[in-house]
Formats: C-alpha cells, structure tokens, sequence
C-alpha cells in the first residue's frame, strides 16, 4: 500500500464513519415520552391522524385526480369531476397520449435536455470547485468572488440580456435559438451548484492530494481517482437538484425552443391545453408526472436530505 | 499536450507548476458563466441605455428607456399586482410550513410518510400543477372545488374570473406548489435542535406551548428570517402560474412584473425598456434584501 493509498482509505472510512455518527433520529423533541404517554395520549392521537388525512388528501389527493382524470372521458372529467369513472375505465388516453398529442416525442424532449443539461452542469460544477477548493491558482480568491456573485442576481433580471446572449452568442455568433444547446448550457452557470461541490471538496483532508502528488499524481489524476470517487454523496446531491430544476423548469425552454418539434414537456402541455382534447391532456399531464414521482418514491429520502440542508447552507 | 512554449522562465515554470491545470479545470466555469452570467447581467446594464433592434446599431439614449417604463400605466398595474400576490403568498406560505414542520416533527414512525406527503407537490412540474389547478377553478356549479363548496352551502366562486377572486385562486395554487420545500428546510432546522433544550425546559415546568414558543421558534430564528427573505425574493418574481393559469388576465389583474417584462422583450421587441424594467426589479430586490437583513441582523443572532 502506498501512502496515498492508505491516507485515501482512512479518509473514506472517516467519512462513512462520520455520517454514521449524525444522529437520524433524536429521541425527544418538543413533547417527551411524559407526554406521550400521559393523559393527553389520546388528543395526540387523534391529531396526528388528522394531520396525515389532511395532508393525504392536499398533497396526493389532486394526483390521484389527475390519474383519475387521465383515464376518465373529457365529459366526465367536466360535469362529474368528483365522479368515479361513471363511463368506465378509458385506458385508452394512455395510449392515445403518444399517438394523438406526440406524447413521446415531448418526453424524449424533456429527457434529452434534462440529460444533457446534467452533463454540462455537473462538468462545470465539479471541475470548478475542484480549482477553486484544491487547485486554488493565484485568481481563484477573485474568480470565486465573481462566481458567488452571482447567486445575489436574480436570475430573471437578466432574462432579456440572455435571451440575446443565445440569439447572437458573444465573439461566436452563433445563434443557438430551437437548438438543445440553449438550454442546456445557460443552466450549468450555477453558482449554487458551484458552492455545494466546493463546500464538499473543501471538507477532503489535504495531505491526500499531498501523497498523491509525491507518488507522480498530476492534477487530473487526483480529479478522477480521488476528489470525484470521495464526493459521490454531494454529486448525487447535485444531479438530483439539476435534473429535478430541468424537468420543472418552463420559461426558459418556451423561449429558447420556439419550435414545436423540440420542446419539452413542460413548454408542450399548456400549448396543447388550448387545442387538444380534455381527457388527452389529461392523460399527458399524469404520465409527464410519473417519471419525476417515482424518481422521488426512490430516492426519497435523498432528496429530502438534500432539500433539508440546502436550508442550512442558506441560513 | 502541447509542449509548453520554449522561451522565458515563467512561463515555463507557471506550466509545470500547475497553472495550466488550474486554468484549464477553471475554463468550463469561466466559459459557462463568462457567456452565461457575467456577460448577461453586463449586458443588461448596457441595454438599458441603449435603443436597439438587432438590426441596425444600437443608439445611446440616456434614460429614457427608463422613462418609457414610468409612463407606462400597466407597469403601475403589474407593480400593485406582483405586491398582492407577494403580500397574499407570504402571509400563508411563510407560517404555514413553520406549522406543518413543528407538527411533523412531534411524529415518530409516520414521519417520512408526512415529510413525503408535504414535499410531493414540489415534484409535480409547475406547469402541471397550475393546469391541475386550472380544472379545479372551473367556474361553472359542476367545476370541482364548487362542488365541494356546494357541499357545505357555498358557491359557486367565479374563481379565475373576477378582479377579487383572481389572485387569491394564484396563491392558493402556489401556496400548494410550494410549501413542501420550506416544510422539509423546516423539518432539517429543527432536527437540529439540542434535546437538552426541552429536557431542560420541561424540567423548568414549561408546558408544551411554551416549549415551542420558548425553545423551537428561537432556534429556528436565522432559518426563519432567511426563508422570509428568500419568499419574498421569489414571489416578486412570479411568472409561471399567472402566465399559464390566466395569461395576465381577466383586464390584466394578474399581470405581473415579470410577464411585463416578457411582453416587452417578446411581443413588443422593446429589449432597451425590458432590460430597464429588469433593472429596477433588481434595485428594488437588492434594497429589500438590504434592509431587511439590517433590520433583523440582531434577532438573527439569536439574542
């Protein structure tokens, strides 16, 4: 074993160890097990699970009406909403979805951006946190500014100005307008992004980098072997956050991908909402939302880990 | 790689000493936000004084794009209307997580069941959600929510048809898109409080009430103050759900900022005055983030 290797090892199982030292799940909070078991055990029952029902019903009623919906005719989606399916079960908007309103098309879209806007973001993020945290050349302090900067714009504010920065791109001229270009690569310019990954690669111990470079490591080296293999948590984090704002986002892609043919999702459905037939967008809108819930049902506890401390980075 | 330069010193040793490594991991960032960032809010800078149509030269013209966007009434309009919409969002979606996250966190084995209940709203894609809403709000007595309505005796709401009623419909379907999100930051914050705390606070005596009075909302403070901030940040910048659910309307009483922006740049082709318009949005956003974070810098501290 070298000494970057073993440094490496004992780096990865601190790290394993001190998330296994985060508590999960602290015994006592607000009320304690007095409370709990006292005379108000029944009143805390009850409001529990009239907390759950409640929330039930807000949350994941109106995407069970949706399904619903999706596999109810347009008529009965309109004078019975609350209905049942009162003309039966019609499985075949599922399948009309792709034929009649291109459904498939719209999600090869969503997907093609979404992906790509991953790449491109992740590209960004992990190369310049990785000169920014370890590399640190003399401009760093300044571009790091620059870079943070950017989180206390707005990123509306510029909406114009970026507009013409694709129509015409600066120096290139080149107009990326109805090419997946334009949307893929303004999002990687994320300082947030940015700020996760290099919290992350600050946080590696530096005598690893050290050994590394003593054992004939080069910067790229070190990158791929050791930065990106120890930062699979907060990349996982990242990609999620990416992927998740790619899916969601509109404004965006409707102006940049005017054509039809390239369009997402997103920018599709309320386009169809004006011509198509009701029980068609219906059965589009359920299945543009079964990719993105059941990424969530499984990395459910990812995402709202990650959700979490996006707040305590904040605060 | 290319063989570095043959002449000076420096360079040389810039090269083998890693600054070339440095600067090309430092080039993605740099080309990404130099094209996408910098040069964009530059350049907005730049539009806001200048009269251009892509076509021929732009034209310097001082600030009168600027008093373009004051002589126009709708900006007065979107004004009042983004303000509503900032006032009626906050007021239920800043207490309403606070809330729900306090109650979630007193529960024990149905907690990542709730937390999952409250975040899958904020999965669900913006633009479905409002067309989802959108049904909802049929105003006919056969439209959902007036059926339910009916059921206890009200109704029907002409929901996306009047003045009134308008902006509260938005709220209600942006409030559902995103309380979730504030709801789980909430839930982490107070995982975060010390159990000694209370331990010690119930041994004081300290009824429920007063322990989340007395402990939980004091050390959630700084979470708490930074969420307003960043709700009410996001809320000036609404453009989704009114684009989508109403286009601006009924008689432009939802049109906001935001879309004003979007006609000028889109519709009307007058970038000088959107970039204006966007400018002054930013001013007023970078003042209130000022002085509400002069305001609340002692509170923050959690004295």
């Amino acid at each position: 074993m070298t000494s970057t290797e073993r440094l490496y090892t004992r780096a990865i199982s601190t790290r394993r160890e001190s998330r296994k030292e985060k508590p999960e799940d602290t015994d006592r909070s607000i009320l304690s097990i007095h409370d709990r078991s006292g005379r108000l055990r029944g009143m805390l029952l009850a409001l529990k699970i009239v907390l759950l029902v409640a929330l039930g019903v807000i949350s994941v009623g109106p995407v069970l009406w949706l399904f619903k919906s999706a596999t109810s005719t347009s008529q009965d989606i309109l004078r019975e909403p609350l209905g049942l399916w009162p003309s039966g079960i019609q499985w075949d908007n599922l399948v009309q979805a792709f034929t009649t309103i291109e459904f498939g098309k719209y999600l090869t879209n969503t997907l093609i951006i979404a992906m790509g806007t991953w790449a491109f973001g992740l590209l960004v993020a992990t190369t310049g946190a990785y000169a920014l945290a370890v590399l640190r050349p003399k401009y760093a302090k300044v571009l790091e500014f620059a870079v943070l900067a950017t989180l206390f714009v707005p990123g509306v504010v510029t909406l114009t100005a970026l507009f013409l920065t694709v129509l015409d791109v600066p120096l290139l001229h080149i107009n990326l307008i109805n090419t997946f270009w334009a949307a893929w690569l303004p999002a990687s310019a994320s300082a947030f992004n940015v700020l996760l990954m290099k919290t992350s690669f600050d946080s590696i111990p530096r005598e690893l980098f050290e050994a590394a470079r003593i054992d004939g490591a080069g910067a790229t080296r070190i990158f791929l072997t050791i930065v990106l293999p120890l930062s699979r948590p907060i990349i996982g984090v990242v990609s999620l956050l990416i992927i998740i704002a790619s899916w969601k986002d509109f404004i965006w892609p409707m102006l940049v991908l005017p054509n039809a043919a390239l369009q997402p999702l997103s920018v599709a459905l309320p386009r169809l909402a004006k011509t198509a037939e009701l029980s068609l967008l219906m059965a589009g809108m359920f299945l543009s939302v079964v990719i993105p819930v059941a990424l969530f049902l499984i990395f459910q506890k990812q995402i709202l880990r990650s959700s979490g401390s996006m707040g305590a980075l904040k605060g | 790689m290319a063989p570095a330069p043959r002449a000076t010193g420096p360079l040389r040793r810039w090269f083998t000493g890693g600054g070339a490594a440095a600067l090309a991991f430092s080039l993605p960032m740099i080309l990404a936000f130099g094209f996408f960032s910098w040069w964009p809010i530059l350049n907005s800078l730049i539009l806001s004084f200048q009269q251009t149509n892509l076509v021929d030269p732009a034209v310097w013209v001082g600030l009168s794009n600027f008093a373009a966007v004051f002589a126009d009434p709708l900006v007065a309009k979107a004004a009042m209307n983004t303000l509503w919409f900032t006032v009626l969002s906050v007021a239920v979606g800043f207490p309403l997580p606070i809330l729900l996250a306090v109650a979630i966190g007193e529960l024990r084995r149905t907690r990542s069941i709730a937390s999952g209940f409250a975040y899958l709203p904020v999965i669900i894609p913006p633009v479905v959600s409002v067309l989802i809403f959108k049904q909802f709000y049929d105003p006919s007595s056969t439209g959902l929510l007036n059926t339910l309505l009916a059921g206890v005796g009200l109704g029907p709401v002409p929901w996306l048809q009047t003045a009134a009623t308008v902006m509260p419909s938005i709220v209600i379907q942006a409030t559902w898109a995103g309380f979730g999100a504030a709801t789980i930051i909430y839930i982490a914050a107070l995982a975060a409080v010390s159990p000694e705390l209370y331990e010690a606070a119930e041994l004081d005596g300290a009824s429920i009430r007063s322990r989340i009075w007395h402990v939980t909302l004091p050390q959630m403070r700084s979470v708490m103050l930074i969420m307003l901030l960043l709700q009410i940040i996001g809320a000036f910048q609404v453009f989704t759900e009114p684009f989508v659910m109403t286009r601006g309307g009924p008689e432009n009483n939802t049109l906001t900022i935001l879309m004003l922006i979007y006609n000028y740049t889109f519709i009307s082709g007058d970038y000088g005055r959107a970039a204006a318009l966007s400018l002054i949005l930013a001013a007023i956003l970078a003042l209130v983030s000022l002085l509400y974070l002069r305001a609340t810098r002692g509170w923050s501290q959690g004295k």
